[in-house]
């Protein structure tokens, strides 16, 4: 880490306004940062030519007058981002080779106010999993090394199969460890069902999962596109809220997107939370919880009492149904649109004896186990006489949840606050291979607000006895981030931004 | 609707009376600049994969965004059919893998279509007319085309269609032989070439059929039933119909039963043959497609397009009745073609309408067959016509000579006034010259004179003479008169 990757993106922006740094100086930096770093896995694609070229284009508009607000920022971008002529693979080896000739909605907003592109960011397939591990590109290594362990050992770790090291989290695990480890200010992530909140937390990160319809899904490879939502992670609330504002925006290219007005987010960074509604869901107080979670939970109440809010219990009683559901309705609708990748037009090919032939060894050669195992129940559970039993009932649940949160945002209840997840890290190699379940249940503080098509904010709340970070969520009523970005402010504030570890890859 | 058998429609097996049952699927291309989810262009017959947009291609987080003008088309069509509008509809998808379908679904409505019920009223023949119900009307997306004929180890996929806006037209099971089968197809198609919605060209597929039929004794409950796919010709809609009734009768004679399955038919030996039985048949997995939203309008939305609508084929043959005067089935004839109503219209304006309808009917619309044209490429305008008929109306020509006028415009073109008058086509309605060619007749066949006075009918012979005499030009209803006068008759 040099002094120009200690930046955070606000520092950074005010210096390069400032023509205290150049964006070429910037890029150069977290450019040499990245090739240090190859052993975290991080990147799936550099494109420092790239970078260059926009950094010194950035540099021109500076001089000129004419500078955006990202304006020389260089930025990771989820590998699930199309970006045009560059590596967009889901990290799937089904998608091989394929470099689109689109640019997504949320990156070309980016571009357009002067951010600087990295590279691609390494992900779970088709953002399935919540530990990177289901990458074909290989897991992620966290940077934030396990108990116990010294440099030296880490380093051996990167050298192998990794075992033992850390999780970043998932599915956004590149974005997480790339911010993490100060490879580039900020970056692009996607949220389903908690794939920005649940590495932010595992990474000492912030990542904000905006409203549903408040970012453009085109030109995002799509998951389950009822859930998706592109997001941020960066290293401060602050930061977030800056990416935030260029990522959000209608779009018409995207039927689900909200034409709303997008606010300048970073207003309310710093804004008094006095008289602010907090609730307290006692749903989320879910058995073999961690102590430490729960104390976490609670400190994070002190603190918000500390600064004026009124702190309200509330019941959201069908967040216990919310997993289930929410593993029935996203791998139906992934099942669908996975169908795309046939290998009849674009990635990878697999020959074999007849139509039907290619289609199966394609498929079954291009999709990681994980995204075989959705597709295979996102299958049985539209298929004839098991649709009304499973898909049906779920989406019967979804409104349930979503009834929930509105009737408490009805009671006044401005935001909620819970563990973002039920523990810190693990390590690789750890969880899920016997039972996936045993991963899923990650995503089980994060998955009902995807379900309600709700913000959520999550921000690191201190540290577990082993050392690793924690992260609190905030969940927001529908298009009001503004709320979440001034609480998880006063969280930040008190909980004092997380010591990030210094390089030792 | 049509619960009771008709005799005349029921099929002599070896074992009695049998009745078709047949319900129809229609495939209508939407007709509009833009496909039904993305901007590229529907223009038929351009280079393979020309039109294809990266959404039609199903890129990797491509999404669809609802074409309106495809909706408006809908909406009006289900109007045109005197069908229930449904103020919200939903998009499902229709998984399946084929290589011309890029996204591996087909987006359909399933449970909630934009249209609901309504009916087609058919004229199967000269006094007769049955209805139809319909069912529903759907908007779906085309696939694209495989080609398998292009190279021996390879398919290749031209992605033009892929994406293309069609509505899926679905009768109910009330049509009893392959005549109303036929029957209601052309019906259909002239109401979508009245409203504009599709252009009926079966020859570029924009309209296609999936013809259901069953058989079963008269009065009996429903029979199982095949679905014979694509049937691309209303000729071939009617002996795929006849075709598979036959089949399915010998079978059920035979003491067979009949499987339900998908069939195609081949016209080139005349046959249906199986494609897939019901085991067979795909789980499609309907689901919402969460990529749209519902489809939501209000009843100012379908009001504002009531109002663009144009007059349809019943009304217009009402109003031709009513109007005109004219007989039913004339006025069917007329109104099959909106540009046959106007060319009639156009000639009937001010004029002896019956005439007129005469004139386009039997004259025009008779050439125009025999002469491979259509009313758009006729060579005889209806500004012609009219005047030919305004010359018969005068006076001026007799019927007769009216023909030859005809014959003169449709091949050498030009003003039929001025043609009555540069080649002395005129009637003579002169009496000094007909009274001197009647004086003539009478002084040079005294027998005749004589039979005449006793057997009046013997008139005509004088008159044939007369007009011989004037080269047909002589006004008959003078020559007539003035021969009585004469013979005292």
């Amino acid at each position: 880490m040099t002094d120009l990757t200690k930046f955070t993106l606000a520092e950074a922006r005010d210096a390069v306004a400032g023509k205290k740094v150049s964006a070429l100086e910037l890029t150069s930096a977290h450019l040499a940062e990245i090739e240090k770093a190859r052993g975290l896995n991080a990147f799936v694609a550099e494109t420092p030519e790239r970078a260059l070229d926009m950094a010194k284009a950035a540099d021109a508009r500076i001089a000129s007058g004419s500078a955006g607000p990202l304006e020389g920022l260089p930025l990771g971008v989820k590998d699930l981002y199309a970006t045009e002529g560059v590596h967009m693979q889901a990290c799937s080896h089904i998608l091989d080779g394929f470099k689109p000739a689109y640019e997504s909605t949320v990156t070309s907003q980016l571009w357009r106010d002067g951010a600087v592109m990295l590279g691609k960011l390494n992900m779970d397939e088709f953002a399935m999993g919540s530990s990177n591990e289901t990458s074909f590109y290989g897991p992620v290594a966290s940077p934030w090394l396990p108990a116990g362990w010294d440099e030296s050992k880490g380093r051996e770790a990167l050298k192998g199969d990794k075992k033992g090291l850390l999780v970043p989290g998932g599915s956004s695990g590149g974005s997480a460890a790339a911010v993490a480890a100060h490879l580039c200010l900020g970056a692009t992530a996607t949220d389903t069902g908690g794939s920005i909140r649940q590495p932010a937390a595992f990474t000492g990160t912030v990542g904000i999962k905006p409203t549903y319809g408040r970012c453009s899904r085109w030109g995002v490879a799509a998951f389950a596109s009822s859930l998706d939502q592109a997001g941020p992670i960066a290293r401060t609330v602050r930061d977030c809220a800056i990416m935030l504002r260029s990522m959000a925006g209608y779009d018409a290219k995207d039927s689900t997107s909200v034409n709303t007005p997008v606010p300048d987010y970073e207003a309310s960074v710093g804004r008094s939370i006095k008289g602010k509604r907090i609730g307290i869901p006692k749903e989320y107080r879910i058995e073999g919880m961690p102590a430490e979670i729960e104390k976490l939970w609670m400190q994070g109440v002190e603190w918000l009492r500390a600064a004026g809010a009124e702190i309200v219990d509330i019941s959201l009683p069908h967040t216990r149904t919310a997993l289930p559901a929410y593993y029935i309705v996203a791998p139906a609708e992934a099942s669908s649109n996975l169908a795309r990748y046939d290998g009849v037009r674009y990635g990878l090919r697999v020959p074999g004896k007849d139509i039907n032939g290619m289609y199966e060894n394609t498929r079954a050669e291009g999709f990681g186990r994980e995204v075989r195992r959705r597709i295979m129940i996102g299958t049985y559970v539209l298929s004839a006489g098991y649709y009304d039993a499973y898909y049906v009932r779920a989406q019967k649940i979804r409104t349930l949840i979503k009834r929930d949160f509105e009737l408490a945002y009805a009671d006044g209840i401005d935001a909620i606050l819970t563990p973002a997840t039920p523990s810190a890290a693990f390590g690789i190699g750890e969880k899920g291979s016997a039972d996936p379940v045993e991963m899923y249940l990650n995503d089980v503080f994060t998955v009902t607000v995807n379900m309600a098509g709700l913000p959520g904010l999550a921000v690191p709340g201190g540290l577990s006895s082993q050392g690793l970070p924690l992260g609190l969520q905030l969940i927001g009523r529908p298009f009001d981030e503004e709320t979440l970005f001034s609480v998880a402010e006063v969280i930040e504030q008190a909980a004092g931004r997380t010591t990030l570890p210094k390089a030792w890859w | 609707m049509n619960t009771h058998a008709k005799p005349s429609k029921l099929i002599k097996g070896a074992t009695g009376d049998w009745e078709i049952v047949v319900g129809m699927e229609i495939h209508a291309q939407v007709t509009s600049h833009s496909k039904l989810f993305s901007g590229a262009s529907t223009a038929f017959g351009a280079e393979p994969n020309s039109h294809v947009s990266l959404v039609d291609a199903a890129m990797p987080g491509m999404l669809p965004v609802i074409n309106e003008e495809c909706v408006r088309q809908a909406i009006r069509t289900g109007l045109g059919l005197k069908a229930q509008i449904n103020h919200r509809s939903v998009f499902d998808r229709k998984n399946y893998f084929y290589p011309d379908l890029p996204q591996g679904y087909q987006i359909s409505q399933f449970k909630s279509p934009i249209v609901g019920e309504g009916e087609v009223i058919v004229d199967v023949s000269a006094t007769e007319q049955i209805r139809v119900g319909v069912e529903r009307l759907h908007l779906e997306q085309d696939a694209g085309k495989s080609m398998h004929d292009q190279s021996p180890t390879e398919s290749f996929v031209d992605l033009n269609r892929s994406g293309v806006a069609l509505m899926e037209i679905v009768s109910k099971p009330d049509i009893r032989s392959a005549e109303e089968a036929r029957a209601y197809v052309t019906k259909l198609r002239t109401i979508l070439r009245y409203l504009g919605t599709c252009d009926g060209n079966m020859e570029e597929g924009s309209l296609r059929a999936d013809v259901n039929v069953s058989v079963r004794r008269p009065g009996a409950p429903l029979g199982t039933r095949c679905e014979i796919k694509n049937v691309n010709s209303i000729r071939f809609i009617g002996q795929a119909v006849d075709v598979e009734a036959r089949r399915q009768i010998a079978i059920l004679e035979d003491g067979g039963k009949i499987d339900q399955e998908t069939r195609l038919f081949d016209p080139g030996r005349g046959e249906t043959r199986s494609m897939r039985s019901k085991e067979e048949a795909h789980d499609y997995r309907y689901f919402p497609d969460p990529d749209l939203l519902p489809l939501e309008f209000d009843q100012a939305y379908v009001d504002a397009l009531a109002e663009g609508l144009p007059e349809l084929p019943d009304e217009k043959r009402a109003r031709f009745i009513a109007e005109y005067g004219l007989p039913s089935y004339d006025a069917g004839v007329l109104v099959m073609e909106r540009e046959s109503a106007d060319y009639f219209e156009d000639v009937a304006r001010g004029r002896d309408a019956k005439m007129a309808a005469n004139w386009v009917i039997n004259e025009l619309f008779g050439r125009l067959n025999k002469e491979g044209e259509t009313i758009a490429t006729s060579p005889v305008s209806a500004q012609q016509l009219g005047a030919i008929v305004d010359l018969i109306s005068s006076a001026t020509i007799s019927g007769k000579i009216a023909k030859d006028l005809f014959e003169i415009v449709w091949t050498e073109g030009g003003d039929p006034k001025e043609l009555v008058e540069s080649r002395g086509m005129k009637q003579v309605t002169d009496t000094g010259a007909i009274e001197k060619a009647v004086d003539e007749i009478i002084a040079a066949n005294p027998d005749k004179v004589a039979q005449a006075q006793a057997k009046p009918t013997m008139l005509g012979w004088f008159v044939g003479q007369v007009m011989k005499q004037t080269g047909g030009k002589a006004n008959p209803q003078a020559v007539n008169d003035m021969l009585k006068q004469k013979l005292g008759i």
